[in-house]
């Protein structure tokens, strides 16, 4: 059944049809669509998808330029704002009388339990900080050459307390830890995968077009490792990596380690689609018309799969993040001054934190957000990676 | 069939002898193989240059696997594959093993599919379609190859600028016909039609009949023609080889296997085609083989027809029939070909 | 036709399509009846709405697609366990589609069967099991009483061994038997009129040739009506007693089997019955074609549906209005221009929609039959 739905079917070629009836047709933007045009119509019609896509651009985004969006240094630490909590912005001040407009968060007073030496802090609101967007800050360098200065929010006097999160044990403002968080916990996702893809694509890809018994192992293999338990797997592999070495080289590690169990899963959905694609007539075409398995491969079924590709790492990279978030809240993974979503939910692992700093635990709604904006994008990518399916 | 007649005679331009394809049975953890799917067994025919052979069956007879045999997706277990090449030497295609030598004869020979929907790469093309066997033959690039790939898509009735279209812009007439022009690509002699118009609309199937013969006449094409409907077959085919698993049961002049069937199979075979006239009802006196299609992995012992034919005696359980020439090139297996009134199909013609 | 004879009268029915891409009319004003214990054919190529019409009957359509005109009224008899026999006339139009009216009556008093026998079969249940469900839920019968009946009916329809065949899954029979199961679960609560859907399309020509023996027989036997659709000309000549010919969501031309091959007026049923290849004495002529392809749903043509491809179609009317019905003799009738007797057809500016209220209004042809 054609599927074009803008166009009349021309009838065919014959010298007999009088010109009057032959129905003018437009060459229509469906006809001449190619797979990827096709994928995109498709996934524009997903609302949750495309708004999810929206979120996980900005997150990314936030990753790229995390310190623009910082207050403070994330290591910067204040001994008198500990377990501070957090400063909401106000927009209209009315304790003078007629209200004016301005952004501003309310200072604290602070008191200290004589017995306890429990720091209570209470919402002063006659300490009033103004507030700006687009305010100076420390320097950083945009994408590490560019120098500059700017940041998205922050004090009008610079070294007023702005805790828009919150303060954690150390003082440290956890808004500006949770976004320089950011870029750690994403990055190792995509690390992560592609790591997976390539070792995936390879392995599936062998696995599906010889079959045999290079199949048979490889599959075996894959159900071996999938079958260990993770966190025991992971917590040996951590252990084995020696603790001397600086935290990049460990953020590589946790990345290897990730990738170690994560490629099998695509390794798998790129075998099937292999086995797939073998069967199908223009396969066997193309090897009747002379083309060599190798050209076979490259031009006829990798872009059939590649959508499927796609749409795998997608929702393969919010298991990396999920991941690597367990792994240094379990203080296997990284560790302080690295500065990752799991590496502050580590503050947030007893009960006075949970009882008392409730805000330490925002880290996590980041976790939430990013996984969840990931999967529903990858669903839609997923739902519109066949567009010809009938 | 005596061995080689292709060498006795230039008219033919490809001969099958003792053609085997069968295929293991894998069970279990090892792949042990317990038992072949015998879905080509000894296999005999040879077509003529300009002419169509149909070769027709029920499923599972093996028609497709022999056309598959023929051009070599497949390599047979066993048998004889021999083609006349242009330059006249006679080449056995079945004992060439690499893709390397297989080669030069894949332009000669060519297949258009059965299904139009997955025939063609949805995510090519009709550009690169029709000019994937000319780039890989490297015979044309660039604007030469646009070039003929026009006269391609014009011969087969579609207009050239569509090949910038994808697939999926065109309806299954017109996609079967991209797939011809593809097996057109590089002047081939032979063709291979696997079902070519059973898949499409009965009023689009005439148009794509009428155009195979036109191209047919053009091109002085040899066609292999691979079918389950036998009033198609009767139309456009000059001899019928009638296939029953695995095995060759009658072959003959379209005209001679249609009036007087000498296999008791071809017979039943005729009997049940619906025939498109409401006078020629013949329930009641039509002849239905008691029983379902033998399974290709456990045939019958003899001949594979026997549980199932009204004039089986103890012979036919016992000894398989080879095929044999009753004269005028009609090739039958069965025991008592010759010496049994079969029924072909009624004279009446109707008019419409 | 007499009127006590009609089981099933079908009357203006429209069923429509809603997609995002446009409105697919499938079924665009269709009349037709079906006499009891007679077959009836329901020709025409993809696209034409034949399955869709069967699907309206039983209130099967999918959504989007919703019956949004017509009648459909099954004559029911009512056997009560006096002896009067009461005809109970029920338009299946008008019942909810998830109603328990409508499940009371598939199954019971229409049953279908459908082209491939492995997606109409459950896999996981065995054939036994699921006729018998069949059964219970449309009679009293109890559970041994309905295995009895299975198996009866098992035996009736052709399988061999049935009471060892009862206790069998789909896969393991063969595509023939898979029919006949289906069959059997179709006929095992006696319908008066069982819809087959191309059931013999995927089959080989001799199981096919058997399917059609035995539903002939069947329908004997039983006085069962059938409604059979399909495509290929030849089952229809073998097993029809009167044919409906649709295109594009209409009928082009409905009448008696003899008629319609020997005596066919729409320029479609001709062009379609000369570009199949017959099977007969070899006079190696071309076949007809009918040129050009079915329109797209989404774009109709404007006026009679087959216009552009039509060799006699004539300009300005053909594709302005849609030709209305004419009844040629009774029980034969067109829809073409060509017959339309009334005197003055609209050219350009009146008339610009098609007449709708003449459709099920025949107008008796001035020309008469032919």
């Amino acid at each position: 059944m054609s599927q074009n739905p803008s166009s009349n079917s021309l009838p065919v070629e014959n010298p007999d049809a009088p010109a009057e009836f032959v129905v003018q047709e437009q060459e229509s933007k469906v006809m001449v669509a190619s797979q990827w045009q096709l994928m995109w119509w498709k996934l524009r019609r997903h609302k949750l998808a495309m708004i999810s896509g929206v979120v996980v651009i900005f997150i990314y985004f936030v990753a790229l330029f995390a310190e623009f969006f910082q207050v403070v240094p994330p290591d910067q630490f204040a001994a008198n704002y500990t377990y501070a909590p957090p400063q909401p912005l106000h927009l209209i001040d009315n304790s003078s009388g007629s209200p004016q407009f301005g952004l501003f968060v309310s200072g604290y007073k602070v008191a200290i339990d004589n017995f306890s030496f429990k720091r209570t802090f209470e919402v002063d609101p006659t300490q009033k900080f103004p507030v700006r967007l687009f305010a100076k800050g420390f320097e950083y360098k945009i994408l590490g050459f560019i120098p500059a200065d700017i940041h998205l929010i922050g004090p009008v006097n610079e070294g007023d307390p702005l805790y828009i999160f919150g303060a954690d044990s150390l003082g440290q403002d956890v808004f500006s830890r949770l976004m320089g968080g950011t870029r750690i916990s994403m990055s190792i996702g995509l690390l992560g995968v592609t790591v997976s893809l390539i070792l995936g694509v390879l392995l599936g890809g062998i696995s599906g077009y010889f079959g045999g018994w290079i199949d048979n192992v490889i599959q075996r293999v894959i159900e071996f490792l999938r079958s260990l338990p993770t966190i025991p797997l992971w917590m040996s592999l951590a252990a084995a990596l020696p603790v001397s070495w600086p935290p990049l080289a460990i953020y590589f590690g946790i990345t290897l380690i990730l990738s170690f169990i994560g490629w099998t899963g695509l390794a798998r959905v790129v075998r099937g689609r292999f086995l797939a694609l073998r069967e199908e007539d223009f396969v066997l075409a193309a090897r009747l018309d002379g083309r060599t398995q190798l050209q076979i491969i490259l031009m006829h079924m990798v872009p059939s799969f590649l959508s499927h590709i796609i749409a795998s790492i997608t929702l393969a990279i919010p298991g990396m993040i999920l991941s690597e978030t367990a792994l240094s809240f379990l203080g296997l993974g990284l560790k302080p001054p690295v500065v990752s979503w799991g590496v502050l939910l580590q503050d947030a692992q007893n009960i006075r934190a949970v009882a008392t700093a409730p805000w330490l635990m925002f880290p996590g709604l980041a976790v939430v957000l990013a996984v969840l904006s990931l999967n529903f994008f990858g669903d839609g990518l997923r739902d519109a990676a066949d567009p010809y399916a009938r | 069939m005596s061995a080689s007649l292709i060498q006795a005679n230039p008219k033919i331009i490809l001969e099958v002898n003792n053609l085997r394809m069968h295929f293991p049975i894998v069970k279990g953890f090892l792949r042990r193989t317990i038992g072949h799917v015998k879905a080509v067994d000894n296999v005999n025919l040879f077509v003529q240059k300009g002419e169509t052979l149909g070769l027709v069956g029920e499923s599972g007879c093996g028609k497709t696997t022999t056309g598959r045999c023929i051009i070599r997706a497949y390599t047979p277990t066993s048998g004889e594959i021999l083609y006349r090449t242009p330059d006249d030497k006679i080449v056995d295609l079945a004992k060439l093993k690499s893709e390397g030598d297989l080669r030069p004869y894949r332009r000669d020979i060519r297949m258009i599919f059965q299904d139009p929907y997955s025939s063609l790469n949805p995510r090519m093309t009709l550009l690169q379609i029709v000019g994937d066997p000319i780039m890989a033959n490297h015979v044309a690039s660039g604007k030469e190859l646009e070039d003929r790939v026009a006269m391609l898509l014009k011969r087969v009735g579609l207009r050239p600028e569509y090949m910038r279209r994808y697939p999926h812009a065109f309806s299954g007439g017109e996609r079967q016909r991209i797939g011809i022009a593809r097996a057109l690509a590089l002047n081939p002699r032979v063709v291979i039609a696997d079902e070519s118009v059973s898949a499409l609309d009965v009023s689009v199937r005439a148009q794509i009949l009428n155009l195979l013969q036109d191209l047919q006449q053009e091109f002085g094409l040899t066609y292999l023609f691979v079918a389950h409907d036998l009033s198609v077959v009767e139309y456009i085919c000059d001899r019928v080889a009638v296939m029953y698993v695995g095995k060759l049961v009658e072959l003959a002049d379209t005209e001679t296997l249609y009036m007087r069937p000498l296999h008791p199979y071809t017979e039943a075979l005729l009997s049940a085609v619906p025939k498109p006239d409401p006078r020629l009802r013949n329930r009641g006196n039509r002849i239905i083989p008691e029983g379902e299609v033998a399974d290709p992995a456990k045939p019958p012992s003899g001949c594979y027809f026997h549980p199932r034919c009204r004039f089986a005696k103890e012979r036919c359980s016992i000894e398989e029939p080879a095929l044999r020439d009753l004269g005028n090139n009609h090739f039958v297996a069965c025991h008592f070909a010759g010496e049994l009134t079969l029924r072909g199909v009624l004279d009446k013609k109707v008019v419409a | 036709m007499t009127n006590k004879n009609l089981l099933l009268e079908v009357k203006g029915l429209k069923t429509y399509f809603y997609l995002d891409e446009g409105t697919v009319r499938a079924v665009d004003g269709v009349d037709f009846s079906i006499e009891r214990g007679k077959t009836l054919c329901v020709v025409g190529e993809s696209g034409c709405g034949k399955s869709v019409t069967a699907r309206s009957i039983m209130q099967i359509v999918d959504p989007p697609g919703r019956i949004i005109e017509g009648e459909m009224l099954f004559h029911r008899i009512n056997q009560d366990s006096g002896s009067s026999e009461q005809e109970e006339i029920i338009d299946l139009a008008k019942i909810n589609p998830r109603a328990e009216a409508i499940r009371k009556i598939r199954g019971k008093e229409i049953a279908m069967i459908f082209q491939e026998p492995m997606t109409s079969l459950s896999p996981v249940h065995t054939i036994g099991h699921q006729i018998s469900q069949a059964i219970t839920l449309h009679t009293t019968a109890t559970k041994a009483e309905a295995r009895e009946q299975t198996i009866d009916v098992l035996r009736l329809v052709g399988i061999p061994r049935p009471e060892t065949r009862v206790d069998t899954y789909p896969f393991q029979l063969s595509g023939g038997m898979r029919q006949r199961a289906m069959i059997a679960m179709a006929l095992s609560c006696k319908p008066s009129l069982l819809i087959a859907d191309e059931p013999t399309t995927a089959l080989d020509v001799t199981t096919q040739a058997q399917i059609i023996d035995l539903m002939i027989k069947l329908q004997q036997e039983r006085g069962m009506a059938i409604q059979f659709i399909t495509h290929d000309m030849g089952v229809v000549a073998e097993i029809a007693d009167d044919v409906v010919v649709m295109y594009l969501g209409l009928i082009v031309e409905r009448g008696p089997v003899d008629t319609i091959f020997h005596n066919p007026k729409h320029p479609y049923t001709q062009a379609l019955l000369r570009s199949i290849p017959q099977i007969g004495p070899r006079v190696r002529q071309r076949l007809e074609v009918i040129k050009g392809m079915v329109p797209d749903p989404y774009n109709r043509p404007k006026g009679c549906p087959f216009h552009p491809r039509c060799l006699k179609r004539i300009s300005g009317v053909c594709d302005q209005i849609l030709p209305p019905k004419v009844e040629l003799e009774p029980g034969h009738d067109v829809r073409c221009v060509l017959y339309d007797g009334s005197a003055s057809h609209p050219v350009e500016g009146s008339a610009s929609h098609p007449v709708e209220g003449s459709a099920s209004h025949p107008v008796e042809g001035k020309g008469g039959s032919q």
